[in-house]
């Protein structure tokens, strides 16, 4: 490899984020917290319904608010928390444009009357598919059209990401890129090779098909195109935790970062082996072929190098750290790590959650295993502990200096405390449900699905004992919730006038120079799409080639 | 690039891990046999009867052989369809011997189903176009319900059936 070595950029690493800098930040970060709300909601009265004992008022259908929960939380608060993330970092650390600041406006305004307009869809009853909207249930066309707007908006704000490291580059010449620059563009890069695939799904199948000019859609096609992006979609919402805790955390506890390399190396591998895996979630369908399966399979286990090299580099920096401070004994530095630190505690429990978060990912992925799991309640459990901990805990972490930073305000000690208590709400309602969700998974219970007896079988009676513990959790996640929307509404408007710190860490005066190739993007893009070719042209090849009669569209069973 | 030399030890470690990992898993799919259902095997989902195993006198529990059983099943929003016992009354729970071989055979006239034994590894996803097959064994003597696992319409809750393994 070309060994040239680059310069450090320390004086660029601190920009002043300006005033209406932070009103673009803030506007989407809003966005993300008004959907925390509304998404929580449905989720508390989805858990209550399915504890039998509560029905819905109105006529509301289960799938409706199942619907409006999957795709305001999945979709809305993670898209617009993390942009508005990737933009404060980026303004940060490489600075951001009068004309780039606009562009970005044009982009948080095409995905709001996305958001409009999909939201209204749901909200009529027009469009209760979920948020995986498989074919051949159809919605009406504005969910789908609003989904594009969605998708398209987002990619005007990753091309703005990329716009400003360019620019930073030519101003810099031969000088290391920043590592949070660094991060958000591989970020952004994920999402906009990932969102190709749904894309193509939406426009080329889903748009005319949904309006009549399509009398059919090839559903296995459409499918295998939603998990080509459904995998990495997930890794979108990983990463900017990621961020967080390469970034964020070593400056929080005081320390350095642990390996700039390292952290460069993990993330391009999360590039790499992101994508070409769907089929993982496609293992239990007639129509793919196994042996392609099996390859998937075994790409998408590649992604447990990167999560040992972070799981290293995080511990290793709390050790380190703690040892500079002079914290002896075996386990010294971790006694003294600042627990009542609220912008530490709440992400370090997501890293806890991410243990048995990512060893049920590693059973789900497994090829014969997932027969087991899937599509039971388990699968719901599973991505609540590590979307819904791991990473909605590491969102709330950076809330509590992020909205403040931008809003002028700051952390008091008081909100510190009212944090601690959020997260231990959290871990504790979320162990409740998610625990329950996977143990009945086991036994079989279905994820997806209204309060049902099953004809009053032995087996589903017993499924609703756990049913009402998720109920429990529920609410108790719901409190949660309330709790961190008074913690933002406070953040955002009430707290004393201030200066919060951005937390960024720097590397050690005598840390190893960052090797040159990191910043060769066309080789990490080059190898990223080459991967994808390989893992998906002949098992796709073969599903066009082999593909049944099309469906029609099917509007009876959502109740249009 | 710089690697710690623990992080290498930890490294070697984890991915050894891994492979053993991986190797198990491809033993097990190709020298076993294990590989989940992927038969690849179409069908027109407006002309499901044209396949003899969807005609409606061969849906529902058909013995084939000593200890040898196949089950038909058309998956529909939101019904599963058995066929028939002598009185024209939709079946809705079968029987099976302990240890007998079944073969599962799944298709939809309509949207997208799932297939799930429930508690057992009979796991299948029920797509328009395709039939979806499995055969397995069933060792546990017990009443099993049938549930449909993927949502299918407002009425996904209700479908199901149930499966008694007699001794």
């Amino acid at each position: 490899m070309g060994i040239a070595k680059l310069e450090d950029a320390k004086s660029s690493q601190s920009l002043p984020i300006t005033k209406p800098e932070s009103r673009l930040y803030m506007s989407f970060i809003h966005v993300a917290f008004i959907s925390l709300l509304i998404g929580g909601l449905m989720g508390l009265l989805q858990t209550l319904v399915r504890s039998g004992k509560f029905e819905l008022p109105w006529g509301i259908d289960y799938y409706q608010i199942l619907t409006v929960h999957g795709v305001i939380l999945g979709l809305v608060l993670t898209t617009y928390f993390i942009i508005g993330f990737h933009f404060a970092l980026m303004g940060k650390t490489v600075g951001i444009s009068e004309k780039q600041r606009k562009v970005t406006w044009l982009a948080f305004w095409v995905m709001v009357v996305g958001t409009i307009m999909t939201a209204t869809t749901i909200l009529l009853g027009e469009a209760s598919v979920l948020y995986t909207f498989y074919a051949p249930l159809r919605a009406h066309p504005a969910f789908y059209i609003g989904l594009a707007l969605v998708i398209i908006g987002s990619w005007v704000a990753g091309f703005v990401n990329w716009r400003q490291l360019y620019v930073w580059k030519k101003q810099n010449p031969g000088v290391k890129s920043p590592l949070a620059a660094f991060m958000v563009t591989i970020n952004t890069l994920l999402w906009f090779i990932a969102s190709l695939g749904v894309a193509a799904a939406v426009l080329i199948q889903f748009i005319p098909w949904s309006l009549g000019y399509a009398e059919t859609i090839n559903v296995l096609v459409s499918r295998t195109l939603f998990w080509y992006f459904g995998h990495p979609l997930v890794y979108f919402w990983l990463l900017p935790a990621y961020m967080a805790w390469y970034l964020v955390i070593p400056k929080i506890i005081g320390g350095k970062i642990f390996s700039d390399s390292l952290a460069r190396m993990s993330f391009v591998l999360f590039l790499f082996f992101s994508i070409p895996v769907g089929f993982h979630h496609q293992l239990t369908e007639p129509g793919v072929d196994p042996t392609w399966k099996f390859i998937q399979v075994v790409l998408t286990f590649m992604v447990v190098i990167p999560s040992l090299m972070t799981a290293f580099s995080l511990f290793a920096t709390f050790e380190i750290t703690g040892r500079k401070k002079g914290y002896g004994g075996l386990f010294g530095w971790f006694k003294h790590l600042p627990w009542k630190d609220v912008r530490f505690l709440a992400p370090f429990i997501g890293m806890l959650a991410f243990i048995p978060g990512g060893a049920g990912g590693i059973i789900n992925a497994s090829h014969q295993m997932n027969a087991v799991v899937h599509n039971t309640i388990w699968v719901t459990g599973h991505f609540h502990l590590t979307v819904a901990t791991t990473v909605i805990l590491t969102f709330f972490g950076i809330t509590y200096w992020l909205v403040p930073h931008l809003t002028g305000r700051k952390l008091t000690p008081q909100l510190n405390k009212l944090g601690i208590v959020q997260a231990i709400i959290w871990t504790v309602g979320m162990t409740i449900m998610s625990g329950a969700m996977h143990i009945v998974g086991l036994f079989g219970a279905p994820r997806r699905s209204s309060y049902s007896e099953y004809g009053g079988t032995e087996q589903a009676s017993e499924w609703i004992g756990y049913q009402l513990a998720q109920a429990v959790g529920g609410t108790i996640l719901f409190i949660g919730i309330l709790l961190m929307i008074y913690i933002f509404v406070k953040l955002t408007f009430f707290a004393p006038k201030g200066e919060e710190e951005f937390p960024i860490a720097e590397e050690e005066e005598d840390a190893e120079p960052t090797p040159a190739f990191f910043e060769n993007w066309k080789l990490w893009i080059a190898i990223t799409i080459a991967l994808i070719l390989f893992a998906y042209t002949i098992p796709f090849v073969d599903i066009i080639q082999n593909s049944p009669p099309g469906s029609k569209p099917f509007d009876f069973p959502i109740g249009r | 690039m710089h690697i710690h030399k623990y992080e290498k030890i930890w490294l070697i470690f984890g991915i050894s891990a891994l492979v053993i990992f991986l190797v198990i898993l491809g033993f097990g799919a190709f020298w076993q046999g294990t590989h989940p259902q992927s038969h690849g095997v179409t069908i027109d989902p407006e002309n499901i009867e044209a396949h003899e195993a969807f005609q409606e006198d061969n849906l529902g529990l058909t013995k084939v052989g000593d200890d040898k059983y196949i089950v038909n099943i058309i998956a529909s929003a939101f019904n599963y369809n058995l066929g028939t016992d002598e009185d024209g009354t939709p079946v809705k729970h079968i029987r099976i011997p302990k240890g007998a071989t079944v073969l599962f055979q799944v298709t939809t006239p309509d949207v997208v189903h799932g297939f799930n034994v429930a508690g057992t590894n009979v796991n299948m996803m029920v797509e328009p176009g395709y039939i979806s097959s499995l055969e397995t064994e069933l060792n546990k003597p017990g009443e099993y319900t049938i549930v449909c696992n993927e949502y299918c319409g407002v009425g996904h809750h209700m479908m199901y059936a149930t499966l008694e393994v007699y001794e």
